[in-house]
């Protein structure tokens, strides 16, 4: 597996490389520090999303439901903040990626419980959590002066900054470090404890997991519960960092995420998938998206490149899978 | 200790109102090769798992090492060194040979890190062990079927397992292959682990087994040491029959040829294959799983679209390129599963009979039913179909009754040529009796000409006017007349490798 | 022995024998006596029903669609994307310097026109349908990821042509369309109603629709069944394409307007429908009929609770919940 996974991760690699180089050619501000530094920010939010989402598509199955899982972890925590008048960070994020586990845990229960199709539970989760969360909070946008200031100030660290010739100066935000770590739990669960082992098998196989001896439902509460608290925590990233709460926030993300992934190489069947291929993915995305300005495509664009991206990446990974069953 | 290592003593069980088990023993030594024969439905399977602890008996006792267990669940027979090797070996095709050993025994001690290290290690000697060479980080996926079966194998023996039950071992496998299994099951006898094989391959049984058990119709009705037993002896017991079925043996035809391939070859699986089909003749196929006995089916029946070579049809080449080709030419293939390939199970058997046909029972736009129901019902008495009416699902129907209905869906299509691959797999001992009696109906009366592929020797000698032996995507013998018995066909495949 | 397949009643054709069917109609009297009890005065106005006439086709129609893409064991995920698309392509139609002259000089350029302008939407849809139906059959994209990607390139496309804003100022005829009346019932409820029979039409006694119901049954068999199932799917998701595109048109009749993103909240809807109305998303079973009676349940319970001055994002959760309660029920019904 290890060769092939590889090699896969290569593959998307080299045309993560040939599509820098060619971005880069028609505009060279694409290799500017500014660029490079919001790209790496765009990347945190949407990636840590993607490890979730990837944990899901390893054990075979889908997700819809984490931007909505995200947004209400999000929304909740600040509007209990502002309410609270509290500040802090520790215990807001420990909250918002608890409500995501929470969250989780209810579409884990129908999967598990009633057997139904993953895409069309947490279709009808992702349903009721924005219907409640703009039902029962309203709609309104905590903006930046009512955001708690400890919060945005910790959205505000910075790795490193650089100074430009014109005097602007721009940082590479510490949130990388977080999403970075994240990977590299992800990374570290998949691949060396036996639970993580559990996702792949499950997701190779779900009877003979079960006959192995594989505690099967507790993997797929695991898969769920995980995902819901990655978006939940993701939220909370997102707010300290745009510092503001939107509860229309993230709408057809899933879109995007489940783009990267896919891009990065796992199958949609399970059992395949690597968080380094999913980092690979989703700055892959990030970038295109990013870059369709800085080669002066109209914005209106996006949606199109993406689908288009999405239909490229799919069919390329499907003729690869009836490759392999051949 | 014990003389046994497991005794399974007056074992029932039923399913709703069927017997699937009635009273039944069955004892097992250590360190012995133990073969339990039965034809499908004699309750062979439903042994396997009530030893595996995953049926519960109503009735009965088990006892291991000489004393009862009570109530054996799936965790406690392996607690007690009991494995079963499934048919499709159930194990992680997307995981590393190494990670599939390691798993089982990880879980069994309750381990919650995954040591990569310990794995290659385990993998190493347990693969040393049994004396074959397979690269511990090879995908399973990537290996042949015997490497996959090698690799269940390990992985029973790294669970300390003291019986090992292996289902139908030898299905898929080459005769090199047999011997090689073989001689890894002398080697676990050696390490005093028990073997139970549970085959309805009777040559094999008497080379490596040392006692017999037989079941037919969920009782036992022999047993004992696999020296006082010939093929013959087995043969009775597993089908209550004396062999008196009547061979097959009409004057050969002489009409020419409906169907004939020259030089007939799909890369990979078959070589330059001559077969000349004629009218009322059916013509055996025997051949490994992996010898291209299927590919050439699916050549045929224009499933291959890399064909090679040149099928001719009432003289004339004709080139099926797809299914829908090969039907209108009047070619009719029965695969050799029928539950997951042949019938739609939740749909009625009009659906299921006339599915083929449906193109041509158009009026207009629209599907003329009058017609339909008439094929339908004609079809359903002309197969003896035993159902309540046309509209009962196909899955409520027993193995024999869903054959006559594929066969009857072909018959709709006005096929003349009809390949049959493993015609009565899973079929009860009755219903394969009259699936036979159609068959050789459909060619002497009708002038069908049908090609057989079975793994069920008897089947082919009792059923064919000739037999060709395939090896390797080859025809690499003919069998005619008094050439034709079991004997020579078993020979001829033995000195295959 | 010959079978017996007598004629069955027709109220029992109509029905099925799903215990499915009979389980919606428990469901939708229920809601309609709940919803009754609890504004009686309102709920029960003729007025109610008749905003709901107006309002269901374009849902119904979607859900429609999304059933015939679960036939196969697929689905349909760009439905709204299909029918916003269809809509913006008419309303640039009527934008064309000619057609808004000939629209102006009188009633026979405006029908005219808006027949055109019809057709190309149903164009544009089945051109969309296609596209996915060879992702699908010929490309082997799973339906899921396939019609994802799509949703977005038609959700994209449309906005491209808009530029963001809605495309305003159709002619009268094509609000007809979504707020006219024939014979005093709503115009888009009579469209309905044909799209339904037809579509049942179909499934029961053609080929196209016999086969899909097998090809969702059984992959591997309708293969060696020579079940031409590439062509078969394709013509599957242009058929939900078109639909699609119907429901498009009746939607932009409806607010006499096109935008990108109109109608987002109805693909759930849609799928929710097509599994209360008893359809497998896993392939072979499905039922206009029970489709029919999920939507009508649906509509109820929104408009009731609209009545009681429920917020539209909670009816939304409502909505989600009782997809959950349905899987649910499935489930409970499918151990006994």
């Amino acid at each position: 597996m290890n060769k092939i996974l590889q090699s896969t991760e290569l593959a998307i690699a080299c045309v993560l490389l040939l599509a820098m180089v060619l971005i880069g050619l028609v505009n060279p501000a694409f290799w500017g520090f500014d660029n490079l530094f919001s790209l790496a920010k765009s990347n945190v939010v949407i990636g840590i999303m993607a490890l979730g989402v990837l944990l899901v598509m390893i054990s075979g199955g889908i997700d819809v439901s984490f931007p909505a899982f995200a947004v209400a972890a999000l929304y909740i925590v600040v509007r209990a903040m502002v309410a609270l008048h509290y500040d802090g960070v520790f215990l807001p994020f420990v909250a918002a990626a608890l409500i995501g586990l929470v969250l989780g845990a209810f579409n884990a229960l129908i999967i598990e419980r009633f057997r139904m199709i993953p895409l069309i539970v947490t279709l009808g989760t992702a349903s009721i959590t924005r219907g409640l969360l703009l039902g029962l909070l309203g709609s309104s946008i905590v903006n930046i002066n009512k955001m708690p200031k400890e919060l945005i100030a910790f959205g505000k660290h910075d790795l490193v900054t650089v100074e430009a010739a014109n005097g602007a100066t721009y940082g590479l935000t510490a949130m990388v470090l977080v999403y970075l770590g994240l990977g590299l739990a992800m990374h570290l669960m998949l691949r060396h404890t036996m639970i993580g082992r559990s996702v792949y098998a499950y997701g190779t196989d779900p009877e003979a997991a079960r006959r192995a001896g594989f505690n099967t439902r507790r993997t797929i509460w695991f898969v769920y519960c995980t995902a819901g608290m990655l978006a939940g925590f993701a939220g909370m990233l997102h707010t300290s960092m745009i510092w503001q709460a939107n509860p229309r926030d993230f709408q057809g993300l899933e879109l995007d995420v489940i783009a990267a992934v896919v891009l990065g190489g796992a199958s949609i069947f399970g059992g395949r998938g690597s968080v380094l291929g999913t980092l690979i993915g989703v700055f892959m995305l990030v970038m295109v998206k990013n870059s369709l300005i800085l080669l002066k495509v109209d914005t209106t664009w996006q949606r199109v490149v993406v689908g288009l991206i999405i239909v490229a990446a799919t069919a390329i990974t499907a003729w690869r899978d009836r490759k392999k069953l051949a | 200790m014990s003389e046994y290592l497991i005794e399974l003593n007056n074992i029932g069980k039923r399913f709703g109102g069927v017997r699937a088990l009635d009273g039944v023993s069955l004892a097992i030594r250590p360190g012995e090769i133990h073969c339990l024969a039965g034809e499908n439905g004699s309750g062979k399977s439903t042994i396997i798992k009530v030893i595996s602890g995953i049926y519960t008996p109503e009735e009965g006792e088990i006892r291991i090492d000489g004393h009862p267990v009570g109530r054996l669940d799936p965790i406690k027979a392996v607690g007690h060194g009991i494995q079963v090797i499934y048919q499709d070996f159930s194990l992680f095709s997307n995981l590393t040979v190494a990670e599939n050993l390691a798993l089982n025994t990880y879980l069994l001690e309750g381990r919650r890190h995954m040591d990569w290290a310990r794995a290659h290690r385990m993998a190493r000697e347990v693969l040393s062990r049994l004396g074959v060479s397979i690269d511990p980080d090879a995908e399973v996926g990537s290996l042949a079927t015997s490497g996959r079966q090698i690799v269940a194998i390990a992985r029973a023996i790294l669970a300390k397992a003291r019986l090992i039950i292996m289902d139908e071992p030898t299905t898929a496998l080459t005769r090199h292959e047999v011997d090689a299994l073989f001689a890894i099951t002398r080697d676990l006898q050696a390490q005093g682990i028990a073997v139970l094989f549970v085959s309805h391959k009777m040559r094999e049984m008497l080379e490596i087994s040392e006692r017999l058990t037989v079941f037919r119709n969920g009782r036992k009705v022999a047993e004992g040491m696999m020296r006082d037993f010939d093929e013959a002896a087995i043969t009775r017991a597993m089908t209550g029959l004396e062999l008196t079925d009547e061979p097959y043996r009409p004057a050969p035809p002489t009409a020419p040829a409906v169907l004939e391939t020259r030089g007939l070859g799909v890369p990979g699986a078959v070589e330059g294959v001559d077969l000349v089909l004629r009218p009322g003749e059916i013509v055996g196929i025997s051949g490994l799983i992996g010898s291209g006995r299927t590919e050439l089916a699916r050549a045929l029946f224009g499933m291959e679209p890399a064909m090679r070579g040149t099928i001719l049809l009432n003289g004339a080449p004709v080139h099926p390129r797809s299914v829908q080709e090969a039907i209108a030419l009047g070619i009719a293939y029965v695969p050799e599963d029928r539950l997951t390939e042949g019938l739609f199970l939740p749909q009625s058997i009009e659906r299921n009979l006339t599915v083929s046909i449906l193109d041509r029972l158009r009026r207009g736009l629209f599907l003329d039913r009058s017609a339909l129901r008439q094929r339908t019902d004609a079809m359903f008495s002309a197969m003896q179909i035993a159902a309540p009416s046309a509209e009962t699902p196909v899955g409520h129907l027993s193995g024999g009754n869903a054959q006559r209905v594929m066969l009857g869906r072909w018959l709709l299509t006005g096929a003349r040529v009809l390949i049959l691959n493993g015609p009565t797999v899973g079929v009860d001992v009755g219903s394969k009796a009259t699936i036979h009696r159609i068959i050789r109906d459909l060619a002497l009366r009708e002038g069908l000409a049908v090609l057989m592929i079975s793994d069920d020797v008897p089947e082919l000698v009792t059923n064919c006017n000739r037999i060709h032996v395939m090896h390797r995507g080859r025809f690499v013998a003919e069998l005619t007349g008094a050439d034709m018995s079991e004997t020579r066909i078993n020979d001829t495949l033995k000195t295959l490798t | 022995m010959t079978s017996q397949t007598p004629t069955r009643p027709l109220i029992q054709r109509l029905l099925g024998r799903d215990a499915a069917v009979a389980q919606l109609i428990v469901i939708t009297l229920l809601i309609f006596a709940v919803m009754t009890a609890l504004n009686p005065d309102k709920f029960l106005r003729y007025y109610n029903f008749e905003s709901i006439s107006y309002i269901m086709p374009e849902l119904g129609i979607l859900s429609i669609a999304m059933m015939i893409a679960m036939l196969t064991g697929g689905i349909d995920l760009s439905v709204v994307g299909i029918a916003n698309l269809a809509a913006i392509v008419a309303g640039l139609y009527f934008r064309l310097p000619a057609v808004q002259e000939a629209v102006a000089a009188g009633a026979t350029g405006m029908v005219f026109h808006t027949v055109a302008a019809v057709l190309i939407a149903l164009l544009v849809g089945l051109a969309a349908g296609a596209v996915n139906g060879i992702l699908i059959a010929r490309l082997r994209i799973i339906p899921i990821l396939a019609t994802l990607g799509t949703g977005q390139v038609f959700a994209g496309l449309a906005l491209v042509l808009t530029g963001g804003p809605a495309i305003v100022g159709f002619p009268q005829t094509w609000a007809w369309i979504g707020t006219g009346k024939i014979l005093g019932l709503a115009t888009p409820l009579w469209v309905l109603v044909v799209v339904a029979v037809l579509v049942a039409i179909l499934l029961a006694r053609t080929v196209l629709g016999v086969n899909l119901m097998l090809i969702g049954t059984n992959p591997r068999a309708a293969l060696f069944a020579g079940i031409r199932s590439g062509r078969m799917i394709l013509y599957s998701y242009m058929l939900t394409g078109v639909l699609s595109a119907i429901a498009g048109v009746l939607l932009s009749g409806r607010t006499n307007s096109a935008k990108a993103d109109f109608g987002a909240s109805y693909l759930l809807q849609a799928v929710l429908i097509a599994v209360l109305g008893g359809t497998n998303p896993a392939g072979g079973k499905g039922r206009v009929t029970g489709v029919l009676l999920a939507l009508v349940a649906l509509m109820l319970l929104s408009s009731g609770l609209q009545i009681m001055r429920m917020s539209n994002f909670l009816i939304d959760a409502v909505w989600g919940g009782f997809l959950v309660i349905v899987i649910a029920i499935n489930y409970l019904r499918s151990q006994k």
